[in-house]
């Protein structure tokens, strides 16, 4: 079998993960200038109320067929995300819209400590395991293996990708967001209700984020409480290389991420000689973040000036 | 006049000499333990202050020289590499460490400001603790998730602090003997954060939290100036962690997670940004309210026949709870600054402004 192939493959997969949730972060950071630290925590609350709602249809009927069962999971998860992220927005970050920049960044943190916390209440402590129903074939790919699921996480993610493009460039309320991440009062000034525009923008990334915490559970075959944290961290990183507030570097910096951590991962054993093994795999992710930011602080598609944020 | 400060001062003093036997006799010894760590809170929440409060620099991974200290004390004080130096040695070189890698991680950071500055040090953090965790193999450095045990106590003049103490008929537990010192250590810190304060030093952090630009166009150099305040709050942090280390024994990776970091930032944020008072109340009310919570259980015991939930997981989320409502409904802290009030409080444009440029440039 072909590592570097195989670790290609697997970084590309995960890589699509990131980018759902790199997406939701770029989208609020081009609009409000805010980190949302509570993004990666909506993600895990969208993989925790799917596998709720997947275990109580399998307990009322085992027969259902798997598909099916994570389809209904899913569609449960998305608008539960889309009102908690509605909820959060309203509740933390509209009132201090106007106060200095640390108060927003606080309360996102500590939206953040709720959610998790609450998730540990509801869900418990121990990782909540994800059942095996969905098909898993796998096929060889330039002697590498490729499951069923692997495939089905890249191209949904790339549908969620492309169905976000075409609402973002396409429709009206896509030219209202763009308006609005250029300048607020303008945007206001030309008849475009800002604060709805926001909400629509928390919306949308949660929905998306729901997708990605499904897939990503369903990929590992577990969630747990604490999930959200790292994936969390990783899309940020993610969406920082790509250009923060830059739809397509979101998409672009998740890719490169997943694979960069994947190889990185697969090869670092080799490359210090076994002094680092596989797991300092979560050190890339930063890694990466540091030098972009050291080195081209606009990302690899933004035209942001980190000194000016 | 003179004569009330004085007074003040020195019913403190005796208050603060006293208050490990009114606490240790009232609720009992391991609330002296609780105050303890209240202290070095109280340190770790002034180094903090350093970068965040008087600097303008948001740091989210404060504890990694916390952790520094720390293992430093652990690697030439206990039985890992078999070396057992005094702590007037391992306490400096613990600080001095944690200030060069102060200077280590400011330095490629300083072109960045406000948020991002806050995702980098957050990297930061967790590389440091994702090395701690992992550097057992090929050769055992910090032994892993377990941790370093067996850690040498503070010992002064041949009395190790970490035995009780018998003067003049009374018996000091060890908890006692700690809290003298790390009063010691905190009432050092705070003199020498009062006086950066007020120096040439802490004047140019301020010009530089306000206004960047224009501190440069008035002659300070802003790069050593910043280097500076990452250097002397982590060099604060690394003391804090040698102290740490000593009164614990026992050290572990999980010791030093980015919620730590968080908990101490909002300490500051909670108390009061930039102002020592208001610093030194947020560490003392996030140490022992959590403490507190812990009787939740007993309580629902008592009323309930049985604890429905764990107090330990109804502690963070009252703390999540609370961060944003500090933010939504005091967002200055408790006991702000007279400065920043001005700012929070003020309503018409201009000083809106100002409040702008308290975090970013852009204004």
């Amino acid at each position: 079998m072909d590592i570097f192939t195989q670790q290609l493959i697997n970084g590309l997969v995960l890589g699509s993960i990131y980018a759902l949730v790199a997406l939701g972060y770029t989208m609020v950071y081009g609009i409000l200038e805010l980190i949302n630290f509570a993004h990666g925590e909506v993600t895990m609350i969208g993989a925790m109320v799917a596998l709720s709602v997947i275990g109580v249809l399998l307990g009322a009927s085992p027969d259902l067929p798997g598909l099916m069962v994570v389809i209904a999971g899913l569609l449960v998860a998305i608008p539960a995300c889309m009102a908690l992220a509605f909820g959060i927005e309203k509740i933390a970050y509209r009132p201090l819209r106007k106060a200095p920049r640390l108060a927003p960044l606080i309360t996102a943190i500590g939206v953040s400590i709720i959610l998790q916390n609450v998730a540990m209440l509801v869900w418990g402590r121990q990782y909540v395991s994800f059942p095996a129903i969905l098909p898993r074939g796998q096929h060889e790919i330039l002697g590498a293996h490729i499951t069923d699921l692997q495939i089905a996480i890249v191209v949904l993610s790339l549908l969620s990708m492309a169905g976000l493009w075409l609402l973002v460039e396409k429709t009206r309320l896509g030219r209202a967001m763009r308006a609005t991440a250029q300048s607020k009062e303008v945007a206001e000034l030309m008849g475009v209700n800002v604060d709805r525009v926001i909400s629509y923008t928390f919306i949308i990334g949660a929905a998306i984020a729901a997708i990605a915490g499904v897939m990503v559970s369903a990929y590992y075959g577990l969630a747990h409480y604490y999930m959200g944290f790292m994936l969390g961290l990783k899309a940020f990183s993610a969406a920082v290389l790509g250009g923060i507030g830059n739809i397509a570097g979101a998409m672009l910096g998740g890719l490169l991420l997943g694979v960069i951590e994947a190889l990185g991962a697969g090869y670092i054993g080799d490359l210090t000689g076994g002094f680092l093994g596989s797991h300092y795999q979560d050190v890339f992710a930063f890694l990466v973040l540091i030098l972009v930011l050291v080195f081209r602080p606009s990302g690899l598609l933004g035209e942001r000036v980190a000194s000016r944020a | 006049m003179r004569e009330r400060p004085r007074l003040a001062l020195a019913l403190l003093a005796v208050l603060l000499a006293a208050l490990p036997f009114l606490i240790g006799t009232g609720l009992g010894n391991s609330w002296v333990r609780v105050l303890d760590f209240v202290l070095l809170y109280v340190l770790l929440a002034l180094g903090l202050n350093i970068v965040v409060g008087y600097a303008g620099l948001l740091d989210l991974g404060y504890i990694a020289f916390y952790a520094l200290g720390a293992y430093l004390y652990a690697w030439l004080a206990s039985p890992h590499f078999g070396l057992h130096l005094p702590f007037w040695m391992v306490l400096p070189l613990g600080a001095a460490l944690a200030g060069v890698f102060g200077v280590l991680l400011g330095a490629p950071t300083l072109r960045l400001r406000g948020d991002y500055l806050a995702i980098v040090t957050l990297g930061f953090g967790e590389i440091i603790r994702i090395f701690m965790n992992n550097l057992n193999a090929p050769f055992n450095l910090t032994n892993g998730p377990q941790g370093m045990n067996l850690i040498d106590p503070v010992s002064i003049g041949g009395v190790s602090l970490g035995k009780s103490l018998e003067v003049a008929g009374i018996t000091l537990p060890s908890t006692y003997l700690y809290y003298y010192l790390f009063l010691a250590a905190t009432l050092l810190v705070i003199v020498v954060a009062m006086r950066l304060q007020h120096s040439r030093v802490g004047r140019a952090w301020a010009a530089l939290r306000e206004d960047e630009i224009a501190a440069a166009a008035m002659g300070i150099n802003t790069r050593n100036v910043k280097l500076l305040a990452f250097a002397m709050g982590a060099t604060f942090g690394g003391l804090a962690g040698g102290l740490f280390a000593a009164f614990q024994g026992f050290i572990s990776p999980e010791s030093f997670t980015l919620w730590e970091s968080i908990l101490v930032l909002c300490m500051i944020v909670l108390g009061g940004m930039g102002n020592i008072p208001g610093v030194i109340l947020g560490a003392v009310l996030l140490t022992v309210i959590p403490e507190a919570l812990r009787y939740i259980g007993d309580l629902q015991r008592a009323t309930l026949g049985q604890v429905v939930v764990d107090p330990a997981d109804l502690r963070m989320l009252l703390f999540g709870v609370a961060l944003v409502a500090m933010m939504l409904f005091r967002p200055a802290g408790l006991l702000p600054s007279r400065q920043r009030k001005r700012e929070f409080s003020a309503q018409d444009g201009v000083a809106e402004q100002e409040q702008a440029s308290l975090y970013d440039t852009k204004a």
